[in-house]
């Protein structure tokens, strides 16, 4: 089948992140704060799973993102808030590389994934897309029934000669929708509520196992139950996942989130912290302003 | 209006634009009636001179220069050679069609990069769908008949009524591949799968509807068309039915052409008959098209 033409394994970025050094990690670290200044804050993430390193990217000639500086930690949630237009989303594009499918978009810098720079030309972006898996600001479910939507992952992957069923049931139960669909799952996904189709949304993204989830504004469609189950989810979703998530939402970044960046207009990121820190006593100014409502 | 209500003011110039509006509608309803009046007329028409002229003998027997014959108390003589060439040949394009055209589109529409070149090529294809029939009929018999020596044959025929639909057939296929939504894509790359798998299990279900009925309503209106086929050489009248890719042909048409410029005039109601066959061919192959596109549509 299909399975065949494709990498199933991502040799490259197999590399665990003992593969670079400290030391090169702080070469690159120096390199680029003489180029930009970073964001403010320390945060401590001691193995992290992302980094971004002095990452720029463009659409044409406009700059939406200037010199990046970040990591990732593993199995949290790190929430990316600023105003509209400071490219958040354009940041999580970048992660997975779905910049690719923008014909204007080009990229600068390092994105390391595991140690491996995402970039480089050896890396598969589709198998990169099978480790970071994506849940978007609509929900996008196909018109196909709600086990096949589930189930579209883990056959595009070739992961759908083991116990199919069990798997799609696992990723319904984790994206806390099986209760509520467990009887008709041979019905079409678009028949469900916007908030029961952004679950589904997850369980997709979910059900082939991929090691990080990134969510650009997964909540914004929804009502604020159907907002509350989708937190809840994602709190346990960091058990075992790694998730990076970006939300228009102050408080949803609070409750939810370990770290949080934030980015500010013209496409800066200006502030990266333990998610504490960044709301009770972010080291700028602006980032104060923009967290009381001061300016955004 | 004798009592006051909390409405009266003003009630005067909605009246008059109320009428302004009824008689909007009145030219707009004129205007759809003339097209469906001629249309009905035709058809009626047609129906009459052809009455008790569409028999089984007409659909199953070769034509004949003797009018009696093709009298419901004749010999039997009729269209059928035709009728097969015509079938043949729209199958034959629409083999072709829908390889090359829906190639085409998906390759214009999902791989290729936009580029000046890109923008040329589909100003092009815009512009060839506007060529006049007879000129793809001199381009197929220049190329196929000519210089690849297909000769007078049902295929040649059937490449240059391709060349005729293929811009359209392209233009409704890009159409259809362009009307699925962004999101989809996404959620299909989102999940890991290759451009290939995006394609075939999104794209294409959901602009298979759309391309069905663009590709099935251009070749409805190749089974019509007379002036390329005529330029290619298919006879006007042949006794005997296509039987391969490289036989001679003749197609209804053609046919209903020859039998119109007959001097007796009971001929006038062979070629009704014959246009009530091309006529109900067409028609189903209209149905079709509908049909596939309600039965398939995915948001349905
Ligand atoms: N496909 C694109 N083509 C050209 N420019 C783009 C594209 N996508 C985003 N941009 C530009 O990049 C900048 C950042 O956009 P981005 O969508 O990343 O912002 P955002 O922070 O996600 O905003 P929002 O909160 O409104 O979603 C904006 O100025 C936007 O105009
Ligand atoms: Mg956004």
């Amino acid at each position: 089948m299909t399975a065949n033409n494709e990498p199933a394994e991502m040799t490259p970025n197999r590399r665990g992140p003992e593969s670079v050094s400290t030391s090169e990690i702080d070469e690159r670290r120096s390199a680029s704060a003489a180029a930009d200044d970073g964001p403010l804050g320390s945060p401590r993430v001691s193995s992290p799973v992302i980094e971004s390193r002095d990452l720029d990217v463009f659409y044409g000639d406009t700059q939406a993102l200037h010199g990046i500086e970040m990591e990732v930690p593993e199995r949290q949630v790190t929430a990316l808030i600023g105003p509209s237009g400071c490219g958040k989303s354009t940041f999580l594009r970048s992660i997975n590389r779905m910049n690719d499918l923008i014909d204007v978009a080009r990229v600068e810098g390092d994105l390391y994934f595991h140690g491996k720079n995402v970039y480089d030309d050896d890396v598969d972006p589709v198998a990169l897309r099978r480790k970071i898996g994506m849940v978007f600001q609509k929900p996008n479910p196909f018109p196909k029934s709600i086990y096949d939507n589930v189930a579209y992952g883990l056959r595009v992957q070739g992961k759908d000669d083991g116990d199919v069923d069990e798997k799609v049931r696992t990723a319904l139960e984790q994206a806390a929708l099986l209760d509520e669909v467990e009887d008709q799952l041979d019905e079409s996904g678009l028949d469900l509520s916007g908030g029961q189709q952004q679950r589904l949304c997850i369980a997709r993204a979910i059900a082939p196992d991929p090691e990080v989830v990134l969510m650009d504004e997964p909540a914004s469609a929804l009502d604020p139950v159907a907002t509350s189950k989708i937190e809840d989810l994602i709190d346990d979703l960091a058990e075992e996942y790694t998730v990076v998530i970006v939300t228009h939402s102050m408080q949803q970044a609070a409750r939810i989130s370990d770290k949080t960046a934030v980015f500010l207009t013209g496409g800066h990121l200006v502030e990266f912290d333990d998610t504490e820190k960044i709301f009770e006593n972010p080291e700028s100014q602006q980032v104060e302003d923009y967290i009381t409502g001061k300016f955004g | 209006m004798s009592t006051e209500t909390p409405f009266s003011e003003g009630t005067d110039d909605i009246e008059r634009k109320r009428k302004i509006g009824q008689a909007f509608v009145a030219v707009c309803f004129a205007s759809t009636l003339v097209g469906i009046v001629a249309l009905v007329a035709l058809i009626a028409d047609v129906i009459y001179e052809s009455w008790g002229w569409v028999t089984w003998e007409f659909l199953t027997y070769p034509p004949s220069q003797v009018v009696e014959n093709f009298l419901p108390d004749g010999r039997g003589a009729g269209i059928y050679p035709a009728l097969v060439g015509s079938i043949f040949l729209i199958a034959l394009t629409a083999v072709f069609t829908i390889f090359l055209g829906v190639g085409a589109a998906i390759y214009l529409e999902e791989y290729a990069a936009e580029s000046r070149l890109k923008s040329f090529i589909e100003a092009n294809i815009a512009n060839l769908a506007g060529v006049p029939s007879i000129v793809y009929g001199l381009l197929g018999l220049a190329i196929f008949v000519r210089a690849i020596q297909l000769g007078t044959s049902l295929i040649a025929g059937a490449l240059t009524l391709t060349l005729l639909i293929l811009p359209i057939v392209i233009v409704s296929s890009q159409e259809a591949l362009r009307a699925v939504p962004d999101s989809q894509r996404q959620a299909a790359y989102g999940v890991g799968a290759t451009q290939w798998q995006v394609i075939r299990d999104v794209v294409l279900p959901r602009a298979l509807p759309g391309i069905m009925t663009g590709t099935i309503l251009s070749l409805s209106r190749a089974i019509g068309e007379t002036a390329p086929i005529l330029m290619v050489g298919a006879a006007t009248s042949l006794f005997v039915a296509p039987d391969g890719l490289t036989s001679p042909f003749s197609a209804m048409p053609m046919m209903i052409f020859e039998w119109a410029g007959h001097p007796e005039p009971e001929f006038q109601h062979v070629a009704a008959a014959g246009i009530v066959v091309l006529l109900t061919i067409l028609l189903l192959m209209n149905a079709v098209a509908i049909l596939i596109r309600n039965r398939y549509d995915p948001r349905s």
